[in-house]
């Protein structure tokens, strides 16, 4: 009696552990859900950050925003998870969010090892230094001995390891988690250095209480390409992202913001913007989306030139320089694929 | 039902029902619900992370280990640098997390005992402080401790530049950590390393002989003084007699931080003085419980038998509340070790913060690195355990 209640059990086991089907697509859960999960930076002045009424702003941030207006036609269907440089691929690759938009560089292992799908660049940065002018420094070659405070899981990470040892230098790293914990420890003088991404060292000094008593080394040890990311196997919801970008794009390259649009739309008689509003062809329902996706995600928040000098944009605190990041036309290394 | 004609004609035919009614049943019928629960939920949780790595074309292995770290360790106790693999980089962080919890540990057992029989003090005011230091500490969380350890140090001490060089250059405190001074081993050392040795064995003997001459004429020596100088003196003759072997390296500020010396991190400090203070208030109370369990007429006995009061105190209670003490005791020291993983708030690069954080994060092998951080975590827990169990049975009441 026993044995055969014993097998049964088993058998029962055995049955009911055949796995739970595979995952939809993203594109469809998304629109069941009604609302775009996307992944943010804990907050860097500028790229991402909240504002006085608790929505998140930023550069990041605009790009869920377009492209939740692509798919909802509704620019607040985002609902923004804060990610530090660690817990960000684990909140991706769990589902967690379905987009992330947060300062993140594009690397073969990450694209290929961690299986994520990378949209083009939307920010070329390279990893600089932040000092105090006091100290009297005035080229990384002479930090040797440093103390420097980095945040972890990061590429500025391996290229800090890299870059002391290529120069025979040593330094004290300091670990931290995210960029307000960085800020507060250099501020304290508990590290000589801070070093990320050039742009979020602009940002950070842009928030300081004196910006003017610290400067950035003229060093750019690094490459790195910025760019948001899905996860890999969903080739359907990668392309929304990389055509909502590059709209965006495309968009400032023909002179189509937030406020001709409309205009554009009803009035314009060039081909290549009447296709990318959707005014010929149906490459919003052939994404799966309407066709007036793309309208939707330039109004949403203008497109990239307009994002860029609202958030980071010479006129801001922040201050940034296009430089690479001005259109391939303007002498940057902007160039996003047609829409045709 | 075929088994049913197994059993004889008196006995009742087996009905379905009798699975829950009949006490002969019930419990294989539990057991046997539980047995299968237990395996779906098993089966479930395996099957889900099967599912999972086919979903994102992801394989189980550790191969990854072998590939260069390509990041740096500030705190590191063996050779290692950015270019040694993954392993080794565990390897540092582990021996990070055994040096915090082994301190922890033996400053947490001395607190403790001290806190401990201070809080049954007849003192009103020493009892009451000690009473306010254990329900402080026990009811705040120990990452609080932990964090306001960490912020103190930074934001109260001065940076490297401003630091002041306090007993001769013997200790600056700086917001980045403490300089101390570190030895210099020359030529000659290893001699006075042997004469200590042999001092140490020396005192041990002597500390035999007294207990003998105490046990057969009642002459009790001060073998305390004694052994300190049989310990120091040889030592401190020879030191100058070979021409001072042992140098002191003193830190010195040198660019951008104090060079030479040894460097206690702030990390490490806040983690060790959070992590002992926390849990010597719990051992406290294991101690104060251990010696309130031992009866009153023992220690009447004692003193009826003229035994001073801190003699009573080493001899007859302490030796007895030990046996209370120390099961109790062992959870605190796995306490201890397992909150030392805590570090990671604080930036010290424990086993959580180099296999569980960066090198996870680099590698994005969640499973695998985690499953290592947890046995990991397991196996010491189960030899503190262990060697615990031993050491308790050795003092235990021996049953002949």
């Amino acid at each position: 009696m026993k044995t055969k209640l014993l097998t049964l059990a088993l058998g029962a086991a055995a049955i009911a552990t055949v796995s739970t089907s595979a995952s939809a697509a993203t594109l469809d859960d998304v629109k069941a859900k009604g609302f775009l999960q996307c992944g943010v930076s804990t907050g860097v002045p500028g790229f991402a950050f909240t504002d006085d009424a608790g929505d998140w702003q930023g550069f990041d941030p605009a790009l869920c925003r377009a492209m939740a207006a692509a798919i909802f036609g509704d620019a607040k269907a985002v609902k923004f998870t804060p990610t530090t440089g660690k817990t960000r691929f684990t909140a991706l690759a769990s589902g967690e969010v379905d987009v992330l938009a947060r300062n993140t560089t594009e690397t073969f292992s990450r694209d290929v090892d961690l299986k994520f799908t990378f949209a083009p660049v939307n920010y070329y940065d390279g990893q600089g230094f932040m000092v105090r002018k006091s100290l009297g420094v005035t080229s990384a070659k002479n930090l040797s001995g440093a103390t420097i405070c980095i945040q972890t899981g990061t590429t500025t990470e391996l290229n800090l390891a890299d870059y002391f040892r290529a120069n025979n230098m040593t330094y004290e790293p300091v670990p931290i988690e995210t960029n307000a914990e960085a800020q507060e420890k250099y501020l304290a003088n508990a590290c000589d250095v801070y070093t990320t991404d050039a742009s979020g060292l602009a940002a950070t000094r842009a928030a300081f209480e004196k910006p003017g008593d610290h400067m950035l080394l003229p060093e750019i040890i690094s490459k790195e390409p910025l760019a948001p990311l899905t996860r890999h196997g969903d080739d359907q919801w990668a392309d929304i992202l990389k055509w909502t970008l590059n709209v965006l794009i495309n968009a400032e390259e023909l002179g189509v913001t937030a406020a001709n649009a409309d205009d554009m739309l009803a009035n314009s008689k060039l081909p290549s913007i009447r296709r990318l509003l959707g005014a010929e062809g149906d490459f919003g329902t052939k994404l799966g989306l309407g066709n007036d996706w793309s309208l939707n995600a330039i109004k949403a928040g203008g497109n990239y030139g307009e994002i860029y000098d609202k958030y980071i944009g010479p006129k801001t605190a922040i201050g940034l320089e296009r430089g690479l990041n001005q259109l391939w036309s303007k002498g940057g290394i902007l160039y996003a694929a047609p829409v045709r | 039902m075929t088994v049913a004609s197994d059993f004889s004609d008196d006995v009742e035919p087996f009905r379905l029902s009798m699975l829950i009614y009949d006490k002969r049943y019930r419990s294989y019928t539990l057991q046997i619900i539980t047995i299968a629960l237990f395996m779906l939920a098993v089966g479930w949780l395996v099957s889900n992370v099967v599912q999972n790595f086919r979903d994102l074309g992801k394989e189980f292995s550790f191969a990854f280990l072998w590939e260069p770290a390509s990041y740096d360790i500030n705190q590191r106790l063996i050779e290692y640098t950015s270019r040694s693999p993954h392993w080794k980089a565990a390897v540092v962080g582990i021996l990070n997390t055994l040096v915090l919890a082994f301190l922890g540990c033996i400053a947490a057992t001395i607190l403790g005992v001290a806190i401990g029989v201070m809080r049954l003090s007849k003192n009103w005011l020493v009892s009451r402080l000690m009473t306010i230091y254990i329900e402080g500490f026990r009811n705040v969380p120990v990452l609080l401790w932990i964090l306001l350890a960490s912020t103190a140090f930074s934001a109260m001490l001065p940076a490297p530049r401003q630091a002041p060089v306090l007993l001769g250059g013997g200790f600056v405190p700086t917001n980045r950590g403490f300089y101390v001074p570190a030895p210099i081993w020359e030529s000659g050392s290893g001699v006075l390393a042997i004469i200590f040795l042999l001092s140490l064995v020396g005192a041990w003997f002597f500390g035999r002989w007294a207990r003998a001459k105490q046990a057969a004429t009642g002459e009790i020596l001060p073998v305390f003084w004694i052994r300190l100088a049989i310990i120091i003196l040889p030592v401190l003759f020879f030191y100058f007699i070979l021409g001072r072997p042992i140098g002191l390296s003193l830190p010195e500020l040198k660019g951008f931080n104090f060079q030479g010396g040894g460097f206690v991190r702030n990390s490490f400090m806040a983690l060790w003085i959070a992590l002992s203070l926390y849990t010597a208030a719990f051992i406290a109370e294991n101690v104060r419980s251990g010696i309130q369990a031992i009866s009153k007429g023992q220690t009447e006995a004692a003193y009826s038998l003229g035994l001073p009061p801190n003699r009573t105190m080493n001899l007859v209670i302490l030796p007895q509340a030990l046996r209370i003490i120390i099961p109790p005791l062992i959870s605190q020291y796995l306490n201890l070790t397992k909150n030392s993983s805590l570090a990671i708030a604080v930036g010290y690069m424990d086993i959580t913060g180099t296999l569980g954080g960066i090198t996870l994060n680099q590698t994005g092998r969640e499973m695998e690195s985690l499953l290592l951080v947890m046995g990991f975590y397991l196996i010491v827990s189960l030899l503190i355990s262990g060697v615990m169990n031993v050491y308790n049975n050795s003092v235990a009441i021996k049953e002949r």
